[in-house]
């Protein structure tokens, strides 16, 4: 009893102390409401600085550096503008076959990572009860609890000769651009899996029930009412697949033998010829411009 | 999601903007820096950055960060027999933080970063580490076992410049070949095995992946092609390179694949998917402790090598820690330990009698000058030619960079 007295005591000094001294916290959010303009600053300050100075201008200064040479014993820059970057990839055909290369495993990748995602998130979303689906959404996450290198490493064991799979069913595609896009779908496979896993979850049974009403088999059904339907979510999976996979160098590195992709090029020459290297990763940066273009010319960003 | 035309302008005119902005920035910071190196010709006019050397060593920092090859630095987690970091650290009370390094490249990218202390850097590294103003000039009056250090490895073009030293000498050795004795047979005695006839170890072979590499192809062309004039690998004209080059593209179509990582070869060889290729002798120890049926030979053509010295980074913050750990190094007993584990020549030349098997300077030619004088070791390609000649330009390391690319494909 005394303890309630108590309580409604303290709160009822509270009250009547009020009126007389606002609170911080009370004053500044007042002062906020009358200054809008003042207030879109605040909100804003924190994610502009972040886009700016550390996105925006990184890659300004990548663009810049790209277009200066190095002093061939320190390995300094120097600044003289000149676009001998840029030939020199322009010409040399080992580069122009990297970055095709590079190209074809980025887009290897997401065709396999789309094949397998596209069932798969399927039964999730519409076959599996409750409880299944809720552990099929952990076992597709699972992968991502494991360091990159664990799994990197755990596929040059599986590919490697006298390894798990030459052992087992007695064929390998070995180290080399097989091994590499094998290895890169395994581990973006939960990005591509968890958007299509959202499509269908939109996707209403009621239309699957109508198609079949009105006399579509299965597979027509899938061609022209799922597949549109699920497209705008493989579009956004594939922006993770395919940007992840330009970018790759270590995985290259752990399974690839003697390939080498655009990351590899960027990585070997970043010390000696760091303006070759910065020429080298605007490529990459110029090639998902056209990638994200394009996606975007599908509709599929609006449908997100 | 949507960007119309005109924010999507100013979106472009914001990004052109900074990069004007940064351009600027950068443009006067290198006005203020670039006082000393005018001269266009680097080698020439190679002036190191006039740097302080320390005058006296105090007490230790109680902690000392070095940055070394594999097997430089052991604290007993690889071996418990293998251990001389732990005494230095009961001994001198500087904790000991250990990174390796898997090439010369990466060793320049790291130190550039001023944050090690001490650096274990073999000659394709420290004439640039210097010429950077990465390392600074070691006072060698401040490290007593300096005085037994073997007088040839002193005052050498990659750890002396205009006569002001700038390391302690630590061994050397020879980059020999490695091949697995079940699957090569009978044992190569030629580096042919990995070049005219890798084919017969198709998808096996393997090489050191740095651009440094290819003086191991014009090494070998040295001996069989004599009319290509190399007289050394580290000097190339555009000709020789391209001979380099066809050897080494020739190579890489029975090339597995490619090691820079110590660990990596020795998985390769331990698991059959490399049989024989260029290694260093800690690699091939290890290999076999490991289980793996390997054997090293130094081919008949030569080797290159390699002639290790530490430095002190310019940005140390435990340059006592830093001399005390140079002077423990080049110390008889524990340069004997290093040069026995790594496999290489030690650099003190009492160290000898150190050593746990006593023919171990005997088989590694310690203190024999003639021999040593027949290594390659690592050197920076630049383009003054190394061997003299000023007839022509030769290929400096960023072409052997863009090689290195090519031939890898």
């Amino acid at each position: 009893m005394d303890r309630d007295q108590g309580l409604t005591d303290s709160v009822a000094q509270t009250l009547r102390e009020a009126p007389v001294r606002t609170p911080f916290s009370r004053r500044v959010s007042a002062h906020l409401h009358r200054r809008p303009r003042l207030r879109l600053w605040a909100l804003l300050t924190a994610p502009m600085f972040w886009l700016v100075v550390v996105y925006l201008a990184s890659l300004a200064a990548l663009l810049v550096t790209a277009f200066w040479s190095t002093d061939s014993f320190t390995s300094e820059i120097v600044r003289d503008w000149n676009l001998d970057n840029y030939r020199l990839i322009y010409e040399s055909s080992v580069y122009r076959t990297i970055i095709v290369r590079t190209l074809a495993v980025a887009l290897g990748v997401t065709a396999v990572c789309t094949v397998v995602a596209i069932p798969f998130a399927y039964y999730m979303a519409k076959v599996a009860g409750p409880r299944e689906q809720k552990i099929l959404v952990v076992a597709a996450l699972m992968p991502l609890w494991v360091s990159y290198l664990i799994k990197g490493f755990s596929w040059r064991i599986l590919v490697g000769e006298n390894g798990v799979l030459d052992n087992t069913i007695g064929a390998t595609p070995g180290f080399g651009t097989a091994a590499v896009v094998l290895t890169l779908s395994y581990l973006w496979l939960p990005y591509m899996v968890l958007p299509v896993y959202a499509g269908f979850e939109r996707l209403p049974d009621s239309l699957l029930d109508a198609s079949g009403d009105l006399g579509a088999k299965p597979s027509r059904t899938f061609w022209s009412v799922v597949l549109p339907a699920i497209f705008p979510s493989v579009v956004a999976g594939s922006i993770f697949t395919f940007s992840l996979s330009m970018g790759d160098y270590i995985t290259v590195d752990i399974v690839g033998g003697s390939t080498q992709m655009l990351g590899n090029v960027v990585f070997d020459n970043q010390v000696y010829d760091l303006p070759f290297a910065a020429a080298m990763a605007t490529v990459t940066v110029a090639i998902m411009v056209v990638y994200l273009r394009l996606v975007r010319r599908t509709g599929a960003l609006e449908n997100i | 999601m949507t960007l119309t035309r005109a924010s999507a302008w100013r979106c472009a005119a914001v990004l052109t903007g900074i990069a004007l902005v940064v351009t600027a920035c950068e443009t006067s910071a290198d006005d203020e820096a670039s006082g000393s190196d005018e001269a266009g010709d680097p080698a020439a006019a190679f002036e190191p950055p006039d740097l302080p050397m320390l005058e006296e060593i105090g007490a230790g920092e109680g902690e000392l960060n070095i940055l070394s090859w594999a097997g430089y630095a052991e604290d007993g987690t690889t071996d418990p027999n293998v251990d001389w970091v732990s005494p230095f650290e009961d001994e001198t009370g500087c904790q000991v933080t250990n990174k390796v390094f898997n090439t010369s490249d990466e060793a320049v990218s790291l130190m550039q970063s001023g944050q090690y202390d001490v650096v274990s850097a073999s000659g394709d590294a420290s004439l640039r580490l210097i010429a950077g103003g990465d390392v600074e000039p070691v006072n060698t009056d401040l490290v007593p076992n300096y005085v037994d250090i073997w007088p040839f490895l002193k005052d050498r073009a990659w750890n002396t410049v205009n006569g002001v030293n700038y390391g302690i000498p630590h061994g050397w050795g020879a980059n020999v070949l490695m091949y697995n004795t079940q699957e090569v047979d009978p044992a190569p005695a030629s580096w042919s095995v990995v070049f005219e006839d890798a084919e017969q170890q198709d998808g096996r072979v393997t090489a050191y992946d740095s651009p440094i590499y290819i003086a191991d192809a014009a090494m070998y062309l040295m001996e069989t092609e004599p009319d290509l004039g190399i007289e050394n690998p580290y000097a190339l004209d555009d000709d020789q390179l391209a001979a380099a080059v066809d050897l080494l593209k020739q190579q890489s179509e029975s090339v597995g694949e490619y090691w820079a990582d110590y660990t990596k070869e020795i998985s390769a060889f331990k698991t059959g998917s490399s049989t024989v290729g260029t290694t260093w002798q800690i690699i091939a120890n290890l290999a076999k402790a490991d289980g793996a049926p390997v054997d090293v030979v130094l081919p008949e053509e030569g080797a290159t090598g390699w002639s290790d010295t530490w430095m002190v980074g310019a940005e140390s913050e435990h340059k006592n820690c830093a001399y005390l750990w140079l002077d423990w190094i080049a110390s008889p007993d524990v340069n004997a330990q290093v040069a026995e584990w790594f496999g290489e020549a030690p650099g003190n030349s009492k160290a000898c009698d150190l050593t746990a098997d006593p023919d171990h300077c005997a088989t590694f030619h310690a203190g024999d000058e003639e021999y040593a004088e027949q290594i390659w070791y690592w050197t920076t390609p630049i383009e003054q030619c190394l061997d003299g000649r000023t007839d022509v330009t030769c290929t400096d390391y960023a072409a052997w960079t863009q090689a290195w690319t090519e031939i890898k494909g």
